[in-house]
């Protein structure tokens, strides 16, 4: 299961590519910057950011509609949209360096399942809680649910993978296996006994939207996956190191114990927060760090920075077509990243067949 | 002059609702009734379950009616929503509402009662309650006269089947559109057991022991009674021996708007002779 580095002589000849990565670093900057321009500019209704803007220095009243769909529709979806794509690359590039394995994405850790049966549960059940709790949370109750169903299933997989102070990730990965098996299974008696109202907003929920973008639940999210950004690069040099096995990482100094720890953790808590508030968006985390790894290869001190970058400017531009390809209508965007994502990344694997990163 | 203009003024201000002529209707029955009410003029957006009439699928449509999207119902500058009960999501409506954009919601319901209900919350929201009570007063009487002349027929046993899937059929209990029209039409729900539309085991589909399957029309759909009815768990079934299966347009049969009673009609007729 666990694919080997296939050079494994050491770390300096292999990431002669890294300066490239850096350079790579600063256009992407530039991309996102673009992106996230273009994301205020486009929408269903015709508002424009630039007249706004004109507005409010000339101190002119700004009308009502433009003022909720730039300030309270785009620039929170905006924001959003960043943030869940440059958690959910970042998580996917920290699991996959941490596992060994190309095809491990954040939901190993079991976040995605355990967040998707939260999210089931507080949209078929949430009906029958106290007035008194659902009063509180309104429709923060799905998101809630979903952050505290991923948590929770994360540290059950993390108990059960770790004995006297020793992560397995070979148990983690099996026992992931086994909770989502059991997770889905929790999932379908809840599907089973949901209306057909209830049975459209989950298939909905599974296909990811960034339409519930608000303020609020910016606010509540998003300091979780700050702090997982702003972590995650601080994971570079042991992930480097752990490419040449956990053994040779820990004669080499690097504490593979705490590494691991923080490395999920942080992925925890990034993935939750992105999945709470967006749904199941699938394919960045996979997608996003092959496609830097086969570009600049593997050193994940660029790659890690590469991946935020890149993710958030990838996943505010397919929320820019989801808006806006069917309008007045939106598309999920699940939809829209995996049907741009899937071609483009086959595309580049047959073209660099054999030069992937592991 | 100024006079003049003054109680101009107030006279708009005192007509708030008389002033929407952009209107966007989301839900199938809440644009059926808007067009009843003779306002469809004043309609410019609706949602993807606004089937009829033909003329109002050229609106632009806002996408599925609990999904929508808030950016997208504000670029048709609407000066009203009318949306059915469970629009949303709720984050969209509230934003909605912060734009100062007017919502109705139009409460939901499957009887005589609600289709009165939901006819004068939507021309009360559009201004017009004379035309409201007008129309509510001849779907109540429609209504009435198809349901009376539906109970004096037999009584017969009706399954509903939302789809069949893999041979296994996903059928109405109580609480649902079908149950209401199956009981206005004259006819027995065949399953009781449960609410809202679940999958039947075989064993349950025999011992319901429809004597007509009702399902909704689809396009492309025409010939699926003989499989249907070929079902190992339906071939049982009084419905099969007779070879009763009726199949209606979905938001005719199950709308509860002002063609209910034409439906209802419909439906009765159809029972009438299929069990026959």
């Amino acid at each position: 299961m666990v694919a080997l580095p296939h050079e494994v002589a050491g770390p300096a000849p292999h990431w002669d590519r890294t300066p490239r990565a850096w350079r790579l670093t600063a256009l992407l900057v530039l991309a996102l910057a673009v992106m996230s321009a273009a994301s205020l500019a486009v929408g269903a209704a015709g508002t424009s950011p630039w007249a706004v803007l004109a507005d409010i220095m000339a101190g002119r009243e700004v009308a009502l509609a433009d003022r909720v769909v730039l300030f309270e529709i785009r620039l929170p979806r905006l924001a959003m949209g960043a943030l869940v794509g440059a958690a959910l690359a970042v998580s996917g590039a920290v699991m996959q360096g941490l596992f060994r394995n190309p095809l491990a994405d954040p939901g190993l850790v079991g976040v995605s399942a355990g967040a998707g049966l939260g999210a089931i549960a507080a949209i078929v059940l949430g009906g029958l809680l106290p007035a008194g709790i659902a009063g509180v949370l309104g429709y923060h109750l799905v998101p809630v649910a979903a952050f505290a169903g991923g948590w929770a299933t994360t540290l059950v997989l993390y108990g059960i993978a770790t004995r006297r102070g020793q992560t397995s990730v070979a148990t983690m990965l099996l026992g992931g296996i086994a909770l989502g098996a059991l997770a889905g299974a929790l999932s379908g008696i809840l599907v089973y006994i949901a209306d057909d109202a209830q049975l459209r907003d989950l298939t909905f929920w599974g296909l990811g939207s960034l339409a519930g973008a608000t303020w609020t639940k910016l606010a509540a999210a998003a300091p979780l996956m700050i702090l997982a950004l702003v972590a995650a690069p601080m994971l570079a040099r042991g992930l480097n190191g752990l490419s040449l096995g956990e053994a040779a990482a820990a004669h080499v100094g690097i504490p593979v114990q705490r590494l691991k720890t923080v490395a999920i953790l942080t992925v925890a808590g990034a993935t939750g927060a992105a999945v709470a508030v967006s749904g199941g968006i699938g394919f960045v985390g996979i997608v996003v760090p092959h496609l830097l790894r086969l570009a600049t290869g593997p050193d994940h001190r660029p790659l890690l920075v590469n991946a935020a970058l890149l993710g958030a400017a990838l996943l505010i531009g397919a929320d820019m077509i989801a808006r806006s390809l069917i309008a007045p209508a939106e598309l999920p965007i699940g939809i829209v990243t995996a049907i741009l994502g899937g071609p483009v990344f086959l595309w580049i694997l047959l073209r660099r067949r054999g030069s992937l990163g592991f | 002059m100024i006079r003049a203009l003054a109680a101009l003024a107030l006279a708009a201000a005192a007509l708030p609702a008389q002033a929407a002529d952009r209107v966007v209707s989301l839900g199938g029955a809440v644009t059926e009734i808007v067009v009843a009410l003779g306002e469809a003029d004043r309609l410019v957006a609706r949602d993807t379950t606004s089937s009829w009439p033909e003329a109002v699928t050229a609106l632009p449509d806002v996408g599925y009616v609990r999904r929508l999207s808030a950016e997208g119902v504000l670029s048709v500058a609407p000066d009203l929503i009318l949306a059915e009960e469970g629009a949303g999501p709720p984050e969209a409506v509230d934003l909605l509402k912060s734009a100062a954009v007017p919502f109705v919601e139009v409460p939901d319901g499957y009887d005589r009662d609600a289709v009165i209900a939901k006819i004068e919350v939507v021309a009360k929201a559009l201004g017009v309650p004379e035309k409201g009570a007008a129309l509510a007063a001849d779907v109540g009487r429609a209504l009435d006269d198809a349901a009376a002349q539906a109970a004096d027929g037999p009584a017969r046993r009706v399954l509903f089947v939302l789809s069949v899937q893999g041979g296994r059929l996903l059928a109405s209990g109580r609480d649902t559109a079908a149950d209401g029209i199956i009981r206005l039409a004259g006819g027995v729900n065949a399953i009781e057991d449960f609410e809202g539309y679940k999958p039947l085991t075989d064993e349950a589909v025999t011992r319901a022991a429809p004597d007509v399957i009702l399902m909704m029309a689809r396009e492309g759909a025409e010939d699926l009674a003989p499989e249907v009815l070929a079902l190992p768990a339906v071939r049982t079934t009084p419905a099969a021996a007779s070879g009763a299966l009726v199949s209606m347009d979905g938001l005719y049969l199950l709308g509860f708007g002002p063609r209910t009673a034409q439906a209802v009609r419909d439906l009765s007729d159809a029972l009438d002779r299929a069990g026959s």
